[in-house]
């Protein structure tokens, strides 16, 4: 307690010095003995002298009592801090270029390593994430295919590796709003879903055990979002009747506030699935997705054996409808965060190189500072000072440079995250609720501080080195130039090659991506995405239940919607293009052999003008005629992709196929074959596909898809009134245009954000890597003024002292671009995953982006170049 | 223990010491005391004494005041707080326990065998 309360006051003597009370007190106690030396009858004097020397001298008693008062050593150092910013503040445009290049790298990582700790570290709101899984089934076409309800039911009871094993599986839920109906977001659970994952109600309850059965009374709870935005978070709600999708529900609880579950998205309201008809009870309509914690002990392995055994026997028991159905497991975690993971491993990556090459560019700024100091340093290395205390010096520079960059990148990487966050589409914000509270929290903090140290070491520990070459005589010597300046103009060109190479992997993986990217865009849609408005429409089940009433409602929509100015033409159609592959359909081609074998094709309901509307192109045969309905022959219209699979070298037009068995309802006639119309993302390759008429099979959801002659947004709301005038109870969701959906897909989102980050990154490394290049060459030619001077004055032409130079930068760029070239390849065979149609080695890149590098770096050593040419030959040798 | 540690502990010891038996008194006054008190046999530089004396003011045993001297100078005058008397006992015990324990040692040997 006594030892620490001395060692604050010694801490406070650092900043507060009170010297000259001590210098009264010593000259109080010299004048009290030298009137006692006198009193002895000592002349004035020799009473001085004899005071002083009893004393042990003045100035060696100050010292030791300041010892005493501060902590020596802290003293020197707050003595070094105090040297060290009067030095940047005499050299302002050092100390900002610094400090500027420091915040840029430490800024740019750190915001970046937000993202990535709030995708990839950060735990997921459940309890003990690492031990759930996903678990559904595969075929050979669908790597993550759904579970059907019967097969999980088997899953369930027989699998010998999960504690739990429940499913969800999202749907959207009517609800009149003060606008009009609108569809919800929502999810189907089955009752243990929430203990499986671990999570409590924030109010209420969690749905009990068999709840989940058909015949259960209806129960539902909400998230804590749309508790607070359509209810006014009042705890009265549970408890309380709420009627959705014409069914009444009970609101038995709310889930906390930091509960997410991606896959599917913001879901509203949660309730259970109670089986009842339909696809429930068929064994081939794949429709829920499993979560399953696993037992203590188990691994994922031993999960996945465990699965695909369940798997193999109920395909042996099934053979029909579980033919290839095979299982697959794979982490929750890993599930949902989705894509986001590569993308954002490599933007890390890419701030890393960027925060690499402006710490070297801060490096070699400090070396030359210390090669002009090296007088400085000589002259104090004389008088005494030790190597330790002048490598301390270098330390508390780097100390204060890296402290002020990282107080300045972290402050501005909280902005930039910010805008980064903002400028996510909301639609994709919504598969990513982990990234809400995006922020600094303490692991960040963390990271900050572990590249500060970093970067302190480095910068403090390259002049550091170079002291050790001082040679103090030498360093003393006026205007010596000796070898020290050859010394350094060494190391910085070994720096300014790796950061040429840095900026040579930044350019290179931008260029890649920006090629992906345009590559990606060009990637036809097969249909013209302009002018294209659409939306989700959904009628209540209980008014058009029967068929008829379905059809003439579809009718309505189209002739109510077509009838607008601005229109030109309407269809609807079951799943938008550009969505995915999925909602297929195993078909059997009449009048072939069959071996049980799945032929998984994709499966979309349209209206008639569901072509005309998507300007798609018909290859062969005709399109649907609105006549044909219920009632008529079933007929279909193919893609070019199935017609090539299942019809090599035959006429398509004319063939029927059905269902495995071929039941006769089943049986569908092939009018025509339509060119591809992209039906899953851009990136994916085209399944097969068959469209089926609406007018046939009617439908009470689907999207409506307008044509417009122009000005497409503005049209939207008055084509949401004019279908909601048709029946009030009509809901409409998803209101956007094609084009939107186009930017917004989140694969054409990733890339485009991911190519303009990693450009913008590269660009600022080459700005970085070409100054540097032009550091070094500057202060070489400033090195060789006097050579140079020497070989203007023996004759040699300008154009000589260009070439000089010139081939001086040459042989660094190049250096730098063919050992970057080979960095660049190795870090795209990293990223192919990112890359679309692209190779990692494409050479039209590499050579663009080694032009770009190069013609920078010629334009970097031209200036020192010229100087070095229009230097006066007299002048230089005099000036030594 | 190396010598001056020894001997900075003892110096603090007699200056408390000192200003216990003499009361408030000043850096000068509490080294000629030492020296009279040593017989003279002990000559120490006096500018030792103020890091001392600064030391056991850190720790709290002593506060400081400027006052006026006998013969009107102005000097600072330390004095001994409550709690620095009680660590002058502490210290005192152990010093008198450790001089008997050492002083065993040094005894006539016959005692011993």
């Amino acid at each position: 307690m006594r030892k620490l309360r001395a060692w604050l006051l010694r801490f406070k003597g650092l900043f507060f010095k009170e010297d000259q009370d001590f210098a009264d007190e010593l000259e109080s106690h010299l004048q009290m003995h030298i009137d006692d030396n006198i009193r002895a009858g000592m002349s004035p004097h020799e009473a001085r002298r004899m005071a002083v020397m009893k004393l042990g001298g003045v100035d060696q008693t100050k010292e030791a009592y300041r010892d005493r008062a501060t902590i020596p050593l802290l003293e020197s150092v707050v003595q070094d801090l105090r040297f060290t910013l009067r030095q940047l503040r005499k050299n302002p445009a050092f100390t900002f270029t610094a400090t500027a290049m420091v915040a840029l790298g430490i800024g740019a990582s750190v915001a970046i390593f937000a993202f990535v700790d709030a995708a990839l570290i950060k735990p997921l709101p459940y309890h003990n994430t690492s031990r759930l899984l996903f678990v559904t089934e595969t075929t050979p076409e669908i790597p993550r295919a759904a579970l059907s309800y019967p097969d999980y039911l088997d899953w369930k009871k027989l699998n010998r590796v999960f504690e739990s094993l429940d499913i969800y599986n999202g749907r959207g839920y009517p609800l009149a709003t003060p606008t009009g109906m609108e569809m919800i977001d929502g999810a189907r659970v089955s009752a243990g879903f929430f203990r499986t994952l671990g999570v409590a109600p924030l109010l209420g309850r969690d749905f009990n055990e068999g709840e989940d059965l058909p015949n259960a009374p209806r129960t539902l709870m909400l998230s804590y979002a749309s508790w607070q935005k359509r209810f006014g978070g009042k705890a009265e709600i549970v408890g309380q009747p709420i009627t959705l999708d014409e069914t009444p529900y009970t609101i038995i609880g709310v889930l906390p506030q930091n509960f997410h579950f991606a896959p599917v998205e913001n879901a509203e309201f949660w309730t259970t699935i109670n089986p009842t008809g339909g696809c429930f009870t068929r064994r081939s309509c794949h429709s829920l997705q499993g979560v399953a914690r696993l037992k203590d002990g188990m691994s994922q392995e031993a999960a996945l054996a465990d699965v695909t055994r369940i798997a193999k026997d109920l395909e042996a028991q099934y053979p029909d409808s579980n033919h290839n159905q095979g299982a697959t497991v794979a982490p929750l975690s890993e599930i949902i965060v989705g894509d986001v993971k590569p993308v954002l491993l490599l933007l890390l990556g890419g701030a890393g190189l960027l925060l690499l090459i402006a710490c070297i560019n801060v490096a070699s700024l400090l070396l030359v500072r210390s090669e002009t100091r090296r007088r400085e340093l000589s002259v104090r290395r004389a008088l005494g000072a030790t190597r330790m205390r002048l490598i301390r010096q270098f330390v508390i520079e780097g100390l204060v440079i890296v402290a002020a960059g990282t107080l300045t990148g972290v402050l501005s990487s909280h902005w930039t995250m910010q805008i980064l966050k903002g400028l996510i589409p909301t639609d994709m914000m919504a598969g990513m609720p982990y990234l809400n509270d995006l922020g600094l929290n303490p692991r960040v903090l963390i990271f900050a501080l572990v590249i500060a140290v970093f970067a302190t070491a480095l910068f403090s520990l390259s002049p550091a080195l170079r002291l050790t070459t001082l040679d103090v005589k030498e360093g003393m010597a006026e205007g010596s130039r000796g070898s020290a300046g050859k010394v350094w103009t060494r190391i910085g060109s070994k720096l300014v090659v790796l950061e040429l190479t840095t900026a040579m992997v930044l350019l290179v993986g931008a260029g890649l991506l920006g090629k992906s990217f345009y590559r990606l865009l060009q990637v036809g849609a097969g249909f013209e995405t302009k002018n294209l408005i659409t939306m989700r429409v959904r009628a209540p089940l209980s008014a058009y239940s029967e068929d008829p009433q379905a059809v003439a409602l579809q009718r309505r929509v189209v002739e109510e919607v077509k009838r607008l100015p601005g229109v030109t033409a309407v269809a609807l159609a079951d799943t938008l293009p550009l969505s995915f592959n999925g909602n297929t359909d195993w078909i059997r081609f009449v009048g072939r052999a069959f071996n049980g074998e799945h032929n998984e094709v994709n499966q979309r309901g349209v209206s008639s003008d569901y072509f005309t509307t998507l300007q798609a192109n018909l290859l062969r045969g005709r399109m649907f005629s609105d006549a044909e309905d219920l009632g008529k022959p079933q007929v279909v219209v193919i893609n070019q992709t199935l017609a090539k699979k299942y019809f090599p070298g035959e006429d398509p037009i004319g063939q029927r196929f059905g269902d495995l068995a071929l039941d006769p309802k089943s049986i569908k006639e092939i009018i025509g074959i339509v060119d591809d119309i992209r039906e899953g993302t851009l990136e994916s390759e085209i399944w097969p596909a068959y469209y089926y008429s609406l007018n046939q099979q009617p439908d009470i959801g689907y999207s409506v898809v307008v044509r417009t002659i122009e000005a497409e947004q503005s049209l939207i709301p008055t084509i949401a009134d004019t279908i909601r005038g048709i029946d009030s109870r009509i809901s409409i969701s998803s209101q956007t245009t094609m084009t939107a959906r186009v930017n917004q897909a989140p694969t054409v989102y990733l890339r485009r954000s991911t190519t303009w980050l990693v450009g913008g990154f590269a660009a600022v490394a080459l700005l970085l890597g070409v100054v540097g290049l032009y550091g070094v060459i500057a202060y070489s030619v400033s090195q060789r003024t006097r050579e140079i001077g020497v070989r203007i004055a023996l004759g040699a032409q300008r154009g000589m002292v260009y070439r000089l130079i010139l081939r001086e930068a040459g042989v660094l760029a190049l250096a730098g671009i063919v050992i970057g070239s080979g960095c660049a390849i190795l870090a795209a065979s990293l990223m192919r995953k990112l890359l679309f149609g692209t190779p990692p080695w494409d050479i039209t890149t590499l050579v663009c982006v080694a032009i770009v590098l190069g013609l920078s770096a010629l334009l970097a050593s031209f200036l020192p170049a010229r100087r070095a040419a229009s230097v006066d030959p007299i002048s230089a040798l005099r000036a030594e | 223990m190396s010598k001056t540690e020894i001997w900075q502990g003892t110096l603090a010891l007699m200056i408390l010491k000192t200003l216990d038996a003499l009361g408030p008194l000043h850096g000068y006054g509490v080294a000629r005391r030492i020296e009279q008190i040593s017989g003279d046999r002990l000559s120490l530089n006096y500018g030792t004494l103020y890091p001392s004396l600064l030391k056991l003011e850190q720790e709290g045993w002593i506060v400081s005041e400027w006052g006026v001297s006998e013969n009107n100078r102005k000097a600072k005058y330390y004095k001994l707080t409550r709690s620095g008397r009680k660590q002058l006992e502490r210290e005192a015990n152990e010093w008198n326990q450790t001089t008997a324990i050492v002083a065993r040692f040094f005894a006539p040997m016959e005692e011993q065998s």
